[in-house]
């Protein structure tokens, strides 16, 4: 009965029958699935809010439509929710095939997903009613932060208890990344959510003024480095090779790049401090460390792209590897802009820009979401019976449309961004303003739709995903079903 | 900044944290046959019972230009 479970794909029929214990991918799936919900519901939310800012009207004067409450909604769906379900199906996934042992303790693995799902609607509840923090991507108030930590300490238990487990000596690197991707937000997380509750749904920092600030920031860039970059290079160094069907470029350079990156991300934070009173020198020392992190960052852009090397003719006919590999072009572009943005004369134009929103989103559209996608389209077949998804050609549009989405989305927000900072530096002989701030806001109206007519067309890339998505599921309901099936059929009909 | 009385010791903790996971690592000889390695997860993952890095059957890059 066990063999029957639709996501034992591609194993041999004659071995099907001897192998006792098979995979447990429940959890897997149920956050496969939840991912593509959670990735339409946020980016949905972000197409609103992009419109209300070309248009202020389409809040429609109702409080919990606001931009102020439906933009933490917006960043704590697509990072938390979407990227959070992507991470932990795939890290999930990725532990028990590299340890080639079933899950530590598969029902705290559906604990997980519940209470993840639980944090989600909770979020989904208090942000638009206006409960917050007030400190970014670390919104949800102290109630919701507890069952977070709750959560991610069970997380925690089942990924590390799978590789205390293990079969295979050797621990893969994509479950390093995984690790310190877990270890670390556990950390960010209580750091930065050290509070005082004075009620159900309020409480205050411990931190004050700057000091709050350094914490927040140190928080927040390590949540960049650690939650959407480490955790998603743990997938770049599974699906790619795998999806490629070629070992990794290089993978002495993939344990050197985990562990640059590791030891030099902590101090990057400060970046998002600087012209503030944040000392000069802790300013500095986070440029620098910004600077160094190019190093690593490229290096495992450049191990994950050569692993095509030789092979290039996979890119033209893969649609999901299409996925993959230009997610990691645009990894490689954002850490190259980002370090760029670090440095303080460069900073002085992008700060408060709208540059930044477009530096933040060719990292999240591009290198997070078309990474996250192409690994939903690798197991979303596996997790149901079936050789591929539903429709390929269909993967095939959602990658042009997501790619072109994406371009006009950072196009326009570079351009409003630079035009933004020097029309707010320009000033006249006489030492007055040439601008009022209102008149940048004005000459930022057309790129604002720009950026709405991109955000559209990744939303749409993302509905005929989730259309592909449904109709994989429906199709592989079928060997479900059909439990009584001898395993040796089974297997050979997915082999 | 008495902040930076927090989180400079956290960040070297973390720093010694991480030197002694990599120095476990080493000793537990987890560097020993890196080109191994990185091939493994290719061959036969879909089942429990497979074997742990079959050699020489999965392609190998041709480091030529």
């Amino acid at each position: 009965m066990e063999v029957a479970l639709p996501a034992r794909s591609g194993m041999h029929p004659a071995k099907a029958v001897s192998a006792a214990p098979t995979y447990d991918d429940n959890a897997v799936r149920l956050f496969t699935l939840a991912a593509v919900l959670w990735g339409v519901v946020g980016m949905a939310v972000g197409v609103l809010i992009a419109a209300q800012l070309a248009w202020p009207q389409l809040n429609f004067s109702v409080p919990w439509l606001s931009y102020g409450r439906l933009r933490p909604l917006h960043t704590n769906a697509v990072i938390f929710a979407f990227g959070g379900c992507a991470l932990m199906a795939s890290s999930l996934y990725v532990v028990q095939r590299t340890s080639q042992v079933a899950l530590f303790l598969p029902k705290l693995a559906s604990f997980v997903f519940w209470g993840w799902q639980a944090v989600i609607v909770a979020a989904a509840i208090t942000l638009p009613l206006g409960y917050t923090r007030a400190k970014e991507y670390a919104e949800l108030e102290w109630p919701i932060a507890i069952l977070i930590a709750v959560v991610w300490v069970a997380y925690a238990i089942v990924f590390f208890g799978t590789i205390g487990i293990r079969k295979v000596r050797h621990i893969y690197v994509a479950n390093w990344f995984f690790g310190a991707f877990i270890i670390a937000v556990a950390l960010l997380h209580i750091v930065n959510g050290a509070v005082i509750p004075v009620g159900w749904m309020k409480s205050y920092s411990v931190y004050a003024g700057v000091q709050d600030a350094m914490v927040q920031w140190w928080y927040g860039h390590n949540a960049v480095g650690f939650f959407l970059t480490a955790g998603f290079l743990g997938m770049m160094y599974y699906f790619i090779p795998k999806q490629a069907e070629r070992p990794i470029y290089s993978y002495r350079l993939s344990i050197v790049h985990f562990w640059a990156l590791i030891f030099t991300y902590m101090w990057a934070g400060p970046h998002h401090l600087h012209y503030t009173a944040l000392p000069d020198w802790a300013q500095s020392v986070g440029m620098v460390f910004s600077l160094v992190l190019l190093a690593p960052s490229w290096g495992g852009m450049i191990n994950g792209v050569m692993t095509l090397s030789g092979a290039w003719h996979k890119l033209r006919d893969d649609p999901i590897l299409k996925f993959l590999i230009v997610s990691l072009s645009f990894y490689g572009m954002s850490t190259f802009e980002g370090p760029m943005m670090s440095i303080k004369t460069v900073n002085a134009l992008s700060h408060y820009t709208d540059w930044t929103v477009g530096h933040v989103h060719a990292g999240a559209l591009g290198w997070v979401g078309l990474i996250s996608m192409g690994t939903l389209y690798f197991l979303v077949p596996r997790m149901f019976g079936q050789k591929k998804m539903y429709s390929v050609p269909a993967i095939n549009l959602h990658f042009w449309i997501s790619t072109l989405g994406i371009v006009l989305y950072i196009a326009a927000m570079w351009m409003a961004g630079v035009m933004q900072g020097l029309m707010w530096r320009d000033v006249n002989a006489d030492g007055t303003l040439v601008y009022t701030f209102v008149e940048s806001v004005k000459a930022t109206f057309p790129f604002y739709v720009i950026r709405l007519a991109g955000g559209l067309l990744y939303l749409s890339g993302m509905l005929l995903m989730t259309w592909n998505v449904v109709m994989t599921a429906l199709a592989g309901r079928k060997p479900a079903e059909d439990q009584a099936a001898p395993p040796a059929l089974v297997g050979a009909a997915v082999a | 900044m008495d902040i930076l009385f927090l989180l400079i010791p956290l960040s070297v903790l973390l720093v010694f944290a991480l030197m002694a996971a990599f120095l476990w690592a080493l000793q537990g000889r987890q560097f020993e046959d890196l080109d191994r390695e990185g091939t493994r997860i290719l061959a036969g993952e879909g089942d429990l019972d497979g074997d742990q890095g079959s050699d020489g059957e999965v392609p190998r890059h041709s480091r030529s230009p």
